[in-house]
């Protein structure tokens, strides 16, 4: 049978199709879904380093969770992970939305905030990490140098030592690596908005405040709602920033464990333990996974409603 | 016709020396074997090259490929390798629990007298720390012996007119002298985890005793024992005298402070050494083991063996690595790796040049285990992550060494017998 012309350019078309979706397909496939299902496997059996021994169902999950010894060494780093998602919220995205808001209003030098102000995300987490430890760093460091320097003696500390500044130190380095993502997200939410609404509040006589808050926050909550969902994801997977300023460990004595280090650690070991369980960190690793999904599907499609449409 | 001619003759020339090149190189393949061998001693790089050169003047037959991987990610990238059935024919491997977690499953060959007569150049503590406990047998060749003792700076030492002390108070009144004169005592830190774990051991040892080990190890006594309980209080009034803010100290820096000279001892590893040496060529250093509590008391410091050489039980060279892993085995060897790396090889009868590394020898004579890493390390909570955390504790001030010493043991507790009565 002859192939029509528009049959031909249909099926161009379809293999164009195929052609721009088939490599991401297969890549996702061997890099992504792959490595998840079978580190979900994984979890059932029990290993000897990484030699896959008898399957044990969900002993390894009963451990992680509930056991004696990995248990109470995961709650609490799923604790710093809660403190780090709520601290970053205030102080990441919270700052984010005030610098948006400044650059928006485009003050003097404005196209260089806007520029410096992302900088830092672009660098790498490693540099930042080791750039923050030398800044904490209690003799040498720049911070403390500082308090000295404006006669705040009492005020220096060794941050990275003390067990009651460490993780905050950490969500700081944080703070400063990240702040300009959400800052760009928002301005370019404020930039969205059609300027009537705005000339029109301000005719009915609001103040800067109550712009901000009645006007402008709710109308830029589709970037809220993907900033959170990002930052969610983001908090229950923090690794780089506490492994680089913290060590495996969550120095000083798990003062800054986080659900990451704690995978790492059970899966292939560290210097000081040794044991390398890949049952257990897998197990961690799908409970970790299983979590963020839930949570933050639940809380993409419950920020979503509460969206206004414009 | 003529150029014809000469293009096909060009042509047959060429196919004859590329089939000529080809059966050449073929059979030099055939008689050279090639091994690879692992290593996370990128630094020691041009130390093996050397040595493989050495080995092949013996074995022309057999070139070694030298490969390095970065420590922090060497086990890791080994133990993938092994499970998926391929990695080196030799290599290097760490010892006691780490090399279990390689052992257990399989992936080393095994070594004895028989295939390796060589083992009979080392003690028997050496080999322990490469044998596998469930069998019983020797699964690397050892290469260092590790010591924790305290390292000075000899030339603040004369400045300040004072010598390396005997006893712990002789060590408390030296360490006030040189605060007195403004002079950072001890460059330690403890904001890095296993430093605890070091600091404890070059400071303690002597303290604690040989006698307190056997007690552990046969479960007359555990880490509530008084001696252990006096010796962390001893740790916690001497830490005063640690580098200024000691808590957010890394470990990098503390290294820093005794490198530039800023401080007068540095409680840590013989391995550091080479490594403060390196960095800081004038400096005149000394070693000295832990003070002892009473005059009486043996001096000790506290030893381990760092790791081994080991075969891939999958190799399909093996003869060829065997080969090499005997000589790594020889005390030709042996002498070259202290001598050339500062480091102290555990073969009997080697050659000491540095007088230092003579120093460090001969403290090692006198030694209990480097406790945590040679008893404790085989299981969850593992004794060193559990002394790291509850000293750090408790030179932080936020705990005292009763319940630091409670808390060790009752992570132990969990999984060793002789503590469960």
């Amino acid at each position: 049978m002859p192939v029509s012309p528009k049959q031909a350019r249909t099926l161009k078309h379809r293999s164009w199709v195929a052609f721009l979706i088939v490599p991401p397909v297969v890549f996702m496939s061997l890099f992504v879904v792959y490595p998840i299902l079978s580190a979900f496997a994984y979890a059932f059996y029990e290993w000897q380093g990484l030699a896959r021994g008898e399957f044990v169902g969900l002993e390894n999950f009963r451990e992680v969770l509930f056991g004696p010894t990995m248990a109470p060494v995961v709650w609490n780093a799923f604790l710093h992970n809660v403190y780090a998602l709520v601290a970053l919220m205030i102080i990441q995205n919270g700052g984010g939305f005030l610098l948006a808001w400044l650059l928006y209003k485009e003050p003097f030098g404005f196209r260089f905030h806007r520029l410096a102000v992302f900088v830092p995300v672009v660098l790498s987490t490693i540099i930042v990490g080791f750039l923050w430890k030398l800044f904490l760093n209690p003799n040498f460091g720049i911070v403390n140098q500082a308090l000295y320097a404006l006669g705040l003696d009492s005020w220096a500390k060794p941050w990275l030592g003390d067990s009651s500044t460490a993780l905050g130190a950490l969500i700081l380095a944080n703070a400063w690596h990240f702040i300009g993502f959400p800052t760009l997200v928002y301005l370019a939410g404020m930039q969205r908005i059609p300027s009537e609404i705005i000339e029109a509040a301000r005719l009915d006589g609001t103040n800067e405040w109550q712009l901000l808050t009645n006007v402008i926050w709710p109308l830029v909550a589709p970037s809220t709602t993907i900033l959170f969902t990002l930052l969610f994801i983001g908090a229950f997977n923090w690794f780089e920033i506490p492994y680089v300023m913290a060590g495996l460990d969550g120095s000083p004595f798990g003062s800054t464990d986080v659900l990451g280090l704690v995978f790492y650690r059970t899966a292939f070991g560290n210097q000081s333990a040794s044991i390398q369980n890949f049952g257990q960190g897998s197990a961690l690793a799908t409970v970790i996974f299983l979590f963020i999904v839930v949570f933050a599907s639940m809380l993409t499609l419950w920020l979503r409603r509460r969206e206004i449409q414009f | 016709m003529k150029r014809e001619l000469k293009m096909k003759l060009t042509r047959r020339l060429l196919l004859g020396v590329a089939a000529g090149g080809y059966l050449l190189s073929a059979g030099a393949a055939m008689a050279k074997t090639e091994l690879t061998f692992w290593s996370w001693r990128q630094e020691d790089k041009a130390f093996y090259n050397d040595i493989i050169k050495k080995f092949q003047e013996k074995e022309p037959d057999i070139s070694v490929k030298f490969e390095t991987f970065a420590p922090e990610n060497y086990q890791t990238i080994l133990s993938t390798a092994l499970a998926a059935g391929r990695g080196p024919d030799v290599i290097q491997v760490r010892a006691y629990g780490n090399l279990e977690t390689i052992a257990a499953p399989g992936y080393l060959l095994a070594l004895d007298k028989q295939t390796v007569p060589e083992l009979a150049n080392f003690p028997d503590a050496a080999l322990a720390a490469e044998t596998l406990r469930a069998d019983g047998k020797v699964y690397a060749v050892p290469f260092a012996t590790q010591t924790m003792l305290v390292i000075y700076n000899n030339k603040i030492f004369k400045d300040a007119g004072v010598q390396p002390p005997q006893t712990w108070d002789e060590m408390m009144k030296l360490a006030q002298t040189l605060k007195s004169k403004n002079i950072t005592p001890f460059a330690n830190g403890t904001s890095t985890a296993w430093q605890n774990e070091t600091i404890v051991a070059a400071l303690l040892s002597s303290m604690l005793g040989k006698q307190f080990e056997e007690d552990i190890v046969s479960g007359k006594a555990n880490f509530t024992d008084p001696r252990f309980v006096n010796a962390l209080a001893k740790l916690k009034d001497i830490s005063q005298y640690f580098a200024p803010n000691f808590t957010g100290v890394d470990y990098a820096s503390s290294q820093q402070l005794f490198v530039a000279g800023r401080a007068a001892m540095f409680a840590g590893g013989s391995f550091e050494v080479a490594n403060f040496k390196k960095q800081n060529p004038t400096l005149e250093l000394g070693v000295f083991a832990s003070p002892v509590e009473k005059p009486s008391d043996e001096r000790l410091v506290a030893r381990y063996y760092d790791g081994g050489y080991a075969v891939n039980a999958k190799t399909d060279k093996k003869d060829a690595a065997i080969k090499f892993v005997r000589f790594l085995a020889t005390p030709e060897y042996g002498t070259l790796f202290t001598n050339e790396l500062k480091n102290l090889s555990p073969i009997k009868g080697i050659k000491i040049e540095d007088p230092l590394t003579q120093g460090i020898a001969k403290l090692a004579e006198g030694a209990m285990s480097y406790l945590m890493l040679v008893r404790f390390r085989y299981q969850e909570p593992s004794g060193s992550v559990l002394l790291q955390s509850n000293v750090q504790k408790m030179l932080a001030g936020q705990q005292t060494p009763e319940q630091a010493a409670a808390e060790i043991n009752k992570g132990i507790a969990t999984y060793y017998k002789p503590f469960q009565k």
